[in-house]
């Protein structure tokens, strides 16, 4: 990793000493003091940073519930109630987690939007996009297996469906769904193992992941919001990009005004608002989980509405429902394809032309309606010609989700798209 | 995939029975900071629902936050226990709450959180008196349930007014429960009187899904100014160190 044989003698003794068995200087320059980032990030670049202080929220939180958390259907319940009442501080160590799962997304989301609307997944990003939607789909499993935890009707029945959706696959379908509970049913054998996969096998994952997204980035350079690249006008004595600036202290405290920023509202969600209205914590899910006894509507958390919307769109067709099953993995996919579907001049949208913003706004307009759709019963908007308006909606959403992708190719070449300025623009 | 398509009809079905619910949700007066009227719940609670209701998350010594003495729970409350730090639990066992209900009855510690307050306080308002039931009694807002009106000796007996109104037409606007219920025989407590001991038993119930709550809100007050602070403290050294960037 060091950059010269030589580390030059920083006169600290211990330093000294460990940067002759360790890089620890040069690590700590390479990735932070001399790692130059575009001075011109905008209000969108919070949520890179965000997103792992999210992560070390979840991290410490978990390992706190995990100290009093009982893994065993018939006491998960119970040992939830007992750490928000009987375990010092619990309530408040359960709701930081809880909310906390709901904010990652929220963060996830954002983050994810910005690297649509200023193109950062382009050449020579496009790893560290296929990196960042790899966690984004460890990050749904983490939080798929952790709903299943508090073992409440809408853990248990929520996990039932989605793991019944393996169950659509043909011919192995059936025997991947018994795999993957460790039972015929969701019971005890189910709620080990996603214990088991919650607290350590993807948060390991996820660690490993975002370590390898960050060393890509830092490996390439950050895009920034003009899409300029700031290597290309390098400062000829120093070498130092003329657009760069260290990312410490420059970005590491301006960060934190963003982490103080965003504390203040996960703050408030935790001590004012848990529930958020029934979107983080379900009111069905203070229900123990009851095999018998299913309830009336069955709706994942919101951040997995939109998929949802798209799977109860798709019909029935050939006696077999795994097309909703594959348009719901398609929609998530594909977004693994962005790099190389997207064939535009430029790369941020303060040049694009008016076909990729018009795309984009419809996209996005598709994602939030889904979501909305996701949420509620399929009738919730009444029937026209005896079918459900909602359904008709989800499905033409579910179109556009997807043309805004398989159509990508021509409208961003054909798009009208302004030069780019040679410089960043502040 | 025949599961995904049994729970797509369940759901569907159910949603239906749901849709046809018109009675209108009555505001509970409750407020979980007025610890009378949360005195006055637990003792409703202890006294009416813990014979067959457990409370298991819920420790008897927590009642202390609503003021009581460690010697005035043990004194008047502690029926089922004589240890003042145990848990709400009834000696009823969950395979004879089935035989004799039907259902063993649910444990209460949060059942405010999954019914909220409005449908506990309506429920507990809204049995009457109806012959084809095994009980004898329905409630409006949960036809055809388990148990019978407990409290009917301190509300007394009340019955439909029409059998349709119970039903409520189809599509037909929603009621509050006054339009569908008459008075037949009075209890003991005036309705005025029953209304205000179900408002604190369903107050009581509340604090008891949540008892941390106004402890909740105080840190969260004291946490969002000392956020303010740091803020202002941060936002000025981003400043200090960016206005050389231009």
């Amino acid at each position: 990793m060091s950059k010269s044989p030589a580390q030059p003698q920083s006169g600290n003794a211990i330093l000294d000493w460990i940067d002759a068995r360790f890089p620890l200087t040069a690590l700590w320059k390479q990735h932070i003091s001399e790692y130059y980032a575009p001075k011109n990030f905008n209000f969108w670049y919070y949520f890179g940073s965000l997103a792992m202080f999210v992560l070390v929220i979840q991290i410490v939180s978990g390992i706190f519930l995990t100290m009093n958390y009982k893994p065993d259907a018939q006491h998960a319940f119970q040992s939830v109630e007992y750490i928000m009442r009987d375990v010092y501080g619990g309530w408040l160590i359960r709701y930081i987690h809880s909310t906390g799962a709901s904010m990652f997304f929220v963060v996830i989301y954002l983050h994810m939007f910005r690297g649509l609307i200023y193109g950062s997944y382009r050449q020579p990003r496009e790893l560290i996009w296929l990196f960042g939607m790899i966690i984004y789909l460890a990050l749904m499993g983490e939080a798929f297996f952790g709903y299943l935890l508090p073992w409440g009707q809408m853990s248990y029945w929520g996990a039932q469906v989605i793991v019944n959706l393996f169950g659509a696959i043909p011919i192995v379908g059936e025997d991947l769904a018994v795999w993957i509970r460790g039972d015929y049913v969701v019971s005890d054998a189910t709620l080990n193992r996603f214990f088991a996969f919650h607290v350590i096998a993807i948060p390991l994952v996820l660690v490993m992941l975002v370590a390898a997204h960050i060393i890509a980035l830092h490996e390439v350079g950050s895009n920034n919001p003009d899409g300029v690249e700031i290597k290309k006008k390098k400062d000829p004595k120093t070498g130092i990009p003329l657009d760069g600036i260290p990312f410490h202290p420059y970005y590491t405290i301006k960060d934190l005004v963003g982490v103080v920023v965003f504390l203040a509202v996960f703050s408030f969600i935790i001590f004012f608002v848990p529930d958020m209205g029934g979107y983080f914590l379900e009111a069905n899910n203070f229900i123990p989980a009851d095999p018998m006894k299913t309830p009336p509507h069955i709706a994942p958390v919101w951040y997995f509405t939109p998929y949802y919307a798209m799977l109860r769109a798709v019909p029935a067709l050939l006696g077999t429902q795994v097309w909703g099953v594959l348009v719901m993995g398609g929609a998530v996919m594909i977004f693994f394809l962005l790099p190389w579907l997207d064939r535009g001049a430029v790369k941020s949208i303060r040049y694009r032309g008016t076909l990729y913003k018009g795309w984009l706004a419809a996209f996005v307009v598709s994602f939030l309606v889904l979501g909305v759709l996701g949420t509620q019963p399929t009738d919730f908007l009444g029937q026209v010609n005896k079918m459900d308006v909602a359904v008709i909606l989800a499905r033409v959403f579910t179109v556009v989700y997807f043309a805004f992708f398989v159509l990508m190719p021509w409208y961003t070449k054909a798009d009208r798209t302004l030069p780019e300025p040679d410089r960043v623009t502040g | 995939m025949k599961q995904i398509l049994l729970f797509l009809l369940a759901a569907t079905l159910c949603l239906g029975a749901n849709a046809s619910e018109t009675v209108k949700l009555d505001r509970a007066p409750g407020d979980v900071h007025d610890s009378a009227s949360l005195q006055r719940g637990a003792r409703a609670f202890v006294n009416y629902c813990l014979n067959c209701h457990g409370a298991q998350s819920m420790r008897f010594n927590r009642l202390q936050d609503l003021g009581l003495t460690e010697k005035q729970i043990r004194e008047n409350l502690l029926f089922t226990t004589d240890k003042v730090g145990d848990t709400m639990t009834v000696a009823m066992r969950k395979a004879d709450g089935r035989e004799w209900f039907g259902n063993a009855p649910p444990d209460l510690s949060v059942i405010a959180r999954s019914r909220g307050a409005d449908w506990l306080y309506t429920y507990l308002r809204t049995y009457y008196r109806d012959e084809k039931t095994l009980t004898g009694w329905n409630n409006l807002v949960f036809p055809m349930v388990a148990m019978p009106h407990v409290l009917y000796r301190l509300q007394g007996e009340q019955t439909l007014k029409t059998e349709a109104a119970a039903k409520g037409e189809e599509g037909g606007e929603a009621h509050h429960a006054e339009s569908h219920l008459v008075l037949n025989k009075p209890g003991t407590l005036s309705p005025v009187e029953y209304d205000a001991m179900v408002g604190d038993l369903v107050n009581y119930l509340v604090y008891m899904s949540e008892p941390f709550l106004t402890q909740r809100y105080q840190t969260g007050c004291l946490v969002l100014i000392f956020l303010g602070g740091l803020f202002v403290l941060v936002y000025s050294l981003k400043k200090e160190f960016w206005k050389d960037i231009h």
